[in-house]
């Protein structure tokens, strides 16, 4: 099996530098995994259909904060529309289904997180931060 | 030859004889309890064919469910291969023979658990099931609104849950019993929560979180006192130490197969005859009646009276197959077995400062379970980097929530390792070692 602890995620856990809590959102929502007991608060600043700014707070495994943190990067200075399109990606990834070679790209360093697929247990604490942009942006 | 070496051999022979008797309903002696702390050797492995098949995995999730020994999964596949029928009903030799199968495993549990009468064994699908006859079908017997139903915050959610729901219909109180911090029930905590208003004390006999065992006697004495009933989980306490239902002092007590080597989906409830003869039936169905007309039926007696439906009967036969390996392994060499691997174990956790375990500090209250957790890494992280390892143990809340939050515990969640006494010295290395590399993954 892959070892999904990769340099990457333990220092997006590490050192998380989207993990705090913003002044000035324009949108929030509450993600939780009640089987694992992990809690974030996702808020975004939302400027003319570009995501000027994401963090998120709360309590978690290094993988929903990790997975999280790289979301955050990800889609900040995205359009919403953008940030739909790689949260739909990330969520096939870790459902197992096979991106190509430019969508592994799109995603990042989030793209390492695929062989979560191969961890049923562990895909919920993954999806966390996503599942909560999904929650503001649709999917 | 020297003495010491004589005695090796003499070991090697007492670990040989306790293994070819297993068939044989061996009782224990002395040697056999010796032999079996030994840790370091392990002549029991090879009765368990999944451990055999996966000579790499190091189980420690026994306390969610046990492997089964090869005489369990021979028996279940002997009760279709020789004695497949629908039993009670049938005029047949061979539903005889599956009626027959039924009521010798049902000696076998009622022997196993010191219950006076075999009728007096209830056979339902898992220990959820049989708590929840008692909730639903006894308790509303005897609960009146201001009564109180006394529970300890370390009850798994199969023996919280119905509680909860029997006394919100019954307008009676949920009261909590709290240990003190080595996990003991104080009776001082007693003198203040079981007093006249109690009606029923419903108690884990060993918890499947802090691995202790609660002093069922001692709250059964007192509850009895107040003219109530002791009920009795024991899931946990049925596969490492002798249970005797009279000595308890219990009027019922529930368990299941599946963390006693058993089958799936086979529980057992044990009820004090007057008890079971006077409560109205859980689920109603077929098998369960003396007669039907079109708008009213009377039941059939006890036990057949809580056993609606068709009998899962290879289960309960393999059941009997589950209990009578334990009682020619032994359980005073199973406890033994298994109180040898938790000292060792908590010894080694002990020198990892970065590990705290939950619960009392001596091993022998710990009944093959240890809670931990690690500094500052989240229990699925744990569990997750220990099976790259093959160590398999559990992580999260352990249906037992309330024990969580009560504990204080970081995300509500932690560690467990369960030993069984197929379990080995090099197992609680592979852990150790594995807890090493959990460490390093995140503090490098």
């Amino acid at each position: 099996m892959a070892n999904i602890y990769t340099a990457a995620l333990m220092e997006h856990n590490a050192h998380p530098d989207y993990k705090y809590d913003m002044e000035g959102a324009t949108d929030e929502h509450e993600g939780v995994n009640p089987s694992c007991g992990d809690e974030m608060v996702l808020k975004l600043r939302i400027e003319d259909g570009v995501i000027e700014e994401a963090a998120f707070t709360g309590h978690g495994c290094a993988v929903s904060q990790a997975s999280a943190d790289m979301m955050a990067d990800l889609v900040t200075g995205e359009t919403v529309e953008e940030a739909r399109r790689l949260c739909g990606l990330f969520m096939k990834m870790v459902k197992g289904e096979t991106l190509t070679d430019e969508e592994k790209e799109d995603l990042d360093e989030a793209a390492q997180l695929e062989s979560i697929s191969h961890m049923p247990a562990r895909v919920k604490c993954a999806e966390l931060g996503w599942r909560t942009l999904s929650e503001i942006i649709g999917e | 030859m020297s003495a010491s070496a004589n005695n090796a051999e003499l070991d090697r022979t007492a670990c040989a004889v306790a293994d070819a008797a297993h068939a044989a309903q061996a009782s224990a002696t002395a040697g056999d309890v010796v032999c079996a702390a030994n840790i370091a050797e392990n002549p029991y492995k090879r009765d368990f064919p999944l451990l055999a098949n996966h000579p790499d995995l190091v189980f420690l999730d026994s306390a969610a469910t046990a492997q089964r020994p090869a005489a369990v999964l021979d028996a279940q596949r002997r009760f279709y291969e020789e004695m497949n029928a629908n039993a009670l009903r049938g005029l047949y030799r061979l539903s005889v023979e599956a009626t027959e199968a039924i009521e010798i495993a049902r000696q076998r549990v009622a022997k196993f658990i010191g219950a006076p009468d075999a009728h007096d064994i209830v056979l339902t699908r898992n220990a959820s099931e049989s708590l929840n006859i008692v909730a639903k079908a006894f308790a509303p017997t005897v609960l009146e609104p201001g009564d109180e139903v006394c529970i300890t915050i370390m009850e798994h959610h199969s023996n919280l849950i119905p509680w909860q729901q029997a006394c919100r219909a019954a307008g009676a109180k949920l009261v909590y019993l709290y240990p003190d911090e080595n996990g003991v029930i104080t009776p001082e905590e007693m003198d203040a929560k079981i007093g006249p208003k109690t009606k029923i004390v419903s108690v884990v006999h060993v918890s499947n979180v802090l691995g202790v065992k609660n002093p069922v006697e001692e709250l059964g004495r007192r509850v009895h006192e107040q003219g109530g009933y002791l009920v009795v989980d024991g899931a946990q306490s049925t596969p490492h130490i002798h249970v005797d239902v009279q000595a308890i002092g219990a009027d019922f007590f529930a368990f299941s197969a599946h963390k006693l080597f058993g089958p799936f989906g086979m529980g057992v409830l044990w009820g004090r005859d007057e008890l079971l003869n006077a409560m109205p039936p859980f689920l109603t169905g077929g098998e369960m009646i003396d007669s039907v007309t079109e708008q009213d039926a009377t039941w059939a007696p006890v036990p057949e009276k809580f056993e609606a439906g068709t009998q899962d009967a290879a289960g309960i036969y393999a059941t009997a197959a589950a209990i009578a390996y334990v009682e020619s392994v032994g359980l005073d060499v199973i406890a033994a077995r298994e109180q040898a691997l938790v000292r060792y174990c908590m010894d080694e956790m002990a020198k990892l400062p970065y590990v705290t375990i939950i619960g009392s500090p001596d091993p022998d209250m710990h009944h093959g379970v240890i809670s931990f957790n690690v500094d500052g890494i989240h229990p699925h992280d744990v569990a997750s980097i220990l099976d790259m390892d093959q160590v398999a143990i559990r992580a999260g809340h352990h249906c037992a929530q309330p024990l969580l939050t009560w504990l204080g515990v970081e995300n509500l969640a932690c560690c467990r390792a369960s030993l069984a006494f197929y379990n080995d010295k090099k197992d609680v290395d592979a852990l150790i070692e594995g807890l090493g590399n959990v460490w390093r993954t995140f503090n490098g």
